[in-house]
């Protein structure tokens, strides 16, 4: 080892109860794409916030360049050319992309920005990455794929050797990714360590040039990609084999639930009908903007439909907003958890029981403690959820743990139809298996199960029918046993594009 | 709050403790530092009278919490204090007598609140603009109701609300003492007291978790609006008049002492422990700097730096843990 790039070793970090990172040891190279992966909880976002000065480890030491280094905010960790890029992008809208790319040292003279040599400076910047962005257009107005390409060409600026990327890809289209790899590539062929961290096996194997795993906040493993198959780096970030991640079985349907007839509203372009039984797993698949959350919303009564009626059990349904719905018996479990599900400042318990509370409260107003704290310890057991105690504040929590705290609100419920908005997103292998097994168990148990997922193999290995959105409308409902990849996804595209091709 | 149980180390088990109880500490180091150095401060005739001092501001914290509480803010409590006094009195004066007096103004304290409510919740306004507005709409309206002087109350049976002694203990004192009481209850205790912290905590998860929130923030500004005209009705009767120009910055007064007990500013986080620590670390410290002839002058500066000082060992501690 010549000793220079970024070198990890021993790094500990401990928060009050929770060990999120124990000896850690490993090194990234330059001129190679590392990847980070590990089940949410792992640790990965951890020893990025130690990477990125915005923690610091309580043992261990981080060395570059064959220097031990400590770095004590973001600041000192960008002068020492480390910068790492995250999913929620730090930058301004409201500033121009080149004011955006020189954030914090602004070309000036005597105090006065020099506007020519910022806009040059930047557009320097941007061609570097071979990126054609006007340095002048508001950073607002700018397509997120290219938000993060101006985050890149902020890095750059800074001189940053050392890139880490946490999860990049979330949201971007297909074509995005590949200018993301293209430019990545770039990064290691100039010498740049990058590390990548991300969920997408597929994107691990295609770009990354070396692994490590890390499982339960302590090291697993670092070897060659070549070396390792998708099923080992599974196995060794959950510690276990997994048969079949979907864990489908036959299950007897019942009578219908819920049927939607001709329903429209917000965000739907023609009439939706549909009808969901009892003990089925309905999947609902489409594009970004193809209409599945805002359908969700409607069954859910977060948002008010222009026409249509809907019928649980045989009877119409009216529902005015969420509590109309949750006392139908019908629950949400949103896309966006930290934005529409959790109360990130109040503890696990406290989540968990903020909506049942209302019916076991004495006299409707009186809380009843001993239930409560025996519902939370009761949902914490059975779905396993990871906290060191109910009073936990649930930002604490990992992403898929978060999940189960939100899905053990629901049931503590009385529940007839479960809806399900990306159940997985951003979520690790071992969680989301834990989730499957558990969309399976609730149609079994009876209930009406819809889940809305972009990811194609998710639909079709959880699902026993598929809906099929596009633009707005549902174009279709077909079988479990009819359904391939090629067909749905013809379906769920713009029709020219499927016609041409 | 069991995480003391994993790590038995008494070093920890203090610092739990503290953290625990928060300003409730600095409240008891500051009444034993104040009684063992400040003459006369330990006495029965000086504790009634901080007690009284900090009647008032104790009672429409009480709300203020549950406002903070749930994300919003209330800027009007002052003018609503002030209105709510010049309305008992002219109504008392009338026909009315004291009994529609006092309803008279809570009526129109709860409506000032129900406006603002409706305002901020159902309109989607700001509470900080919302209630800025209302803040000098209320005051406008004491002007004009009052003609812009002082009015005289003529019912001395009215002064005992403000002046009378139950058990030795002036009756503003007994009814703060009740509003503190009733106000942790419904807060750690019913389902709405903990919706309203869900609510300041993320909004929109509250609404699709089921609960009001439209109608919960509602009501949170209706009662505030309620209590702070109690204030002021008692206030009346303790200077025997309604004054149009009174209570002004009180408002400032009250939430300096919610966000120097340790109720969040953003809304999620506050219990009445911090409340009552709140009012009363201002009421001592006010108490003392009388006792010391402190000219009044230094006294809003050595306010303001109380405030700032709790309010960064506040992020100390919470950046700690």
């Amino acid at each position: 080892m010549s000793g220079s790039g970024l070198s990890f070793s021993g790094i500990t970090m401990e928060f009050p109860g929770v060990k999120a990172l124990e000896d850690v040891s490993f090194s990234v190279q330059p001129g190679t794409i590392h990847a980070l992966m590990g089940e949410n909880g792992a640790g990965k976002s951890t020893l990025l916030k130690i990477l990125s000065g915005a923690h610091v480890a309580t043992a261990g030491t981080l060395t570059l360049d064959g220097a031990p280094r400590r770095f004590g905010s973001t600041a000192d960790a960008l002068a020492a050319g480390v910068a790492v890029i995250y999913q929620e992008l730090h930058l301004v809208p409201e500033m121009t992309v080149a004011e955006n790319i020189f954030l914090g040292h602004l070309p000036a003279r005597g105090g006065w920005v020099d506007r020519t040599a910022l806009r040059a400076a930047a557009r320097q910047q941007l061609q570097f990455i071979g990126e054609d962005i006007d340095p002048a257009t508001r950073l607002g107005d700018l397509p997120l794929a290219q938000r993060q390409m101006v985050e890149i060409a902020k890095a750059l600026s800074r001189g940053a050797r050392i890139i880490a990327f946490d999860e990049p890809t979330s949201s971007l289209s297909e074509r995005e990714v590949q200018r993301l790899f293209a430019i990545i590539r770039g990064l290691r062929d100039r010498g740049c360590a990058v590390l990548y961290v991300s969920h997408r096996m597929d994107e691990i194997f295609a770009l990354c040039d070396r692994i490590t795993i890390l499982r339960d906040g302590r090291h697993v493993e670092t070897t060659a990609i070549s070396s390792v198959s998708r099923d080992d780096v599974v196995q060794r970030m959950v510690g276990r084999k997994l048969a079949d991640i979907y864990n489908h079985q036959p299950r007897t349907r019942g009578p219908v639930r819920l049927a939607a007839n001709a329903l429209t509203g917000p965000g739907l372009s023609a009439p939706c009908s549909f009808a969901v039984h009892g003990g089925e797993i309905l999947g609902v698949f489409g594009l970004v903007g193809a209409g599945r959350s805002e359908l969700l919303k409607l069954l859910f009564g977060a948002a008010a439909p222009t026409d249509g009626t809907l019928t649980l059990d045989g009877a119409a349904v009216t529902l005015k907003s969420p509590r109309d719905a949750i006392a139908a018996g019908i629950v949400l479990c949103p896309e966006d958890r930290k934005k529409e599900g959790i109360i990130p400042c109040r503890s696990v318990l406290e989540n968990i029981n903020l909506s049942a509370r209302r019916r076991t409260a004495r006299g409707g107003a009186i809380i009843a403690e001993a239930w409560e704290r025996e519902n939370a310890a009761r949902w914490i057991e059975r779905l396993r959820i990871r906290t060191p105690s109910p009073s936990q504040l649930i930002r604490h929590l990992s992403g898929g743990n978060q999940q189960k705290a939100i899905i053990g609100r629901w049931l503590s419920e009385e529940v007839r139809v479960f809806l399900f908005d990306e159940p997985t997103r951003g979520i690790d292998v071992g969680a989301k298996s834990e989730i499957y097994a558990l969309l399976q168990r609730l149609a079994a148990d009876g209930a009406a199960v819809i889940v809305v997922s972009s990811e194609l193999p998710e639909v079709l290995g959880v699902a026993d029918r598929i809906a099929i959105m596009r633009g707005g409308a549902l174009v279709d409902i077909i079988a479990r046993s009819e359904a391939t990849e090629e067909i749905v996804l013809k379906k769920a595209l713009p029709q020219e594009i499927s016609t041409a091709a | 709050m069991s995480l003391s149980s994993s790590r038995p180390l008494p070093a920890s088990g203090l610092r739990l403790l503290l953290d625990r109880a928060g300003m409730l500490v600095v409240l008891l180091v500051l009444v034993v530092g104040c009684a063992l150095t400040i003459e006369n401060f330990l006495t029965w005739v000086n504790l009634r009278g901080l007690a009284l001092a900090v009647s008032m501001s104790g009672m429409v914290a009480c709300t203020m919490l549950f406002c903070l509480a749930a994300g919003d803010f209330d800027l009007s409590i002052g003018s609503t204090v002030a209105c709510a006094g010049v309305i008992a009195a002219t109504v008392m004066n009338g026909p009315g007598g004291i009994a529609g007096g006092i309803l008279a103004a809570l009526g129109f304290g709860a409506l000032v609140g129900f406006v603002n409510g409706w305002v901020v919740a159902q309109l989607g306004i700001n509470a900080l603009i919302a209630t800025l507005a209302s803040m000098q709409i209320v005051r406008g309206l004491a002007f004009i109701v009052s003609d812009g002087s002082a009015v005289g109350i003529r019912h001395e049976a009215f002064f005992a609300l403000g002046n009378g002694t139950w058990l030795g203990v002036p009756v503003p004192v007994w009814i703060t003492l009740g509003c503190f009481v009733l106000a942790g209850l419904i807060l750690e205790r019913t389902v709405a007291g903990r919706n309203i912290l869900a609510i300041g905590g993320n909004a929109e998860a509250a609404r699709l978790a089921g609960i009001d929130v439209a109608r919960l923030r509602m009501m949170v500004f209706a009662v505030q609006g309620a209590v702070a005209a109690l204030a002021g009705i008692i206030l009346a009767a303790r200077v025997t008049s309604g004054q149009p120009n009174t209570s002004q910055g009180f408002e400032l007064e009250v939430i300096s002492a919610c966000v120097l007990g340790g109720v969040s500013l953003t809304g999620g986080v506050g219990r009445i422990g911090f409340v009552v620590a709140g009012v009363l670390i201002m009421g001592v410290v006010q108490n003392a700097m009388n006792l010391l002839n402190v000219a009044t002058f230094y006294q809003y500066v050595a306010r303001g730096a109380i405030l700032l000082a709790a309010v960064l060992y506040d992020r100390r501690k919470r950046q700690r843990g």
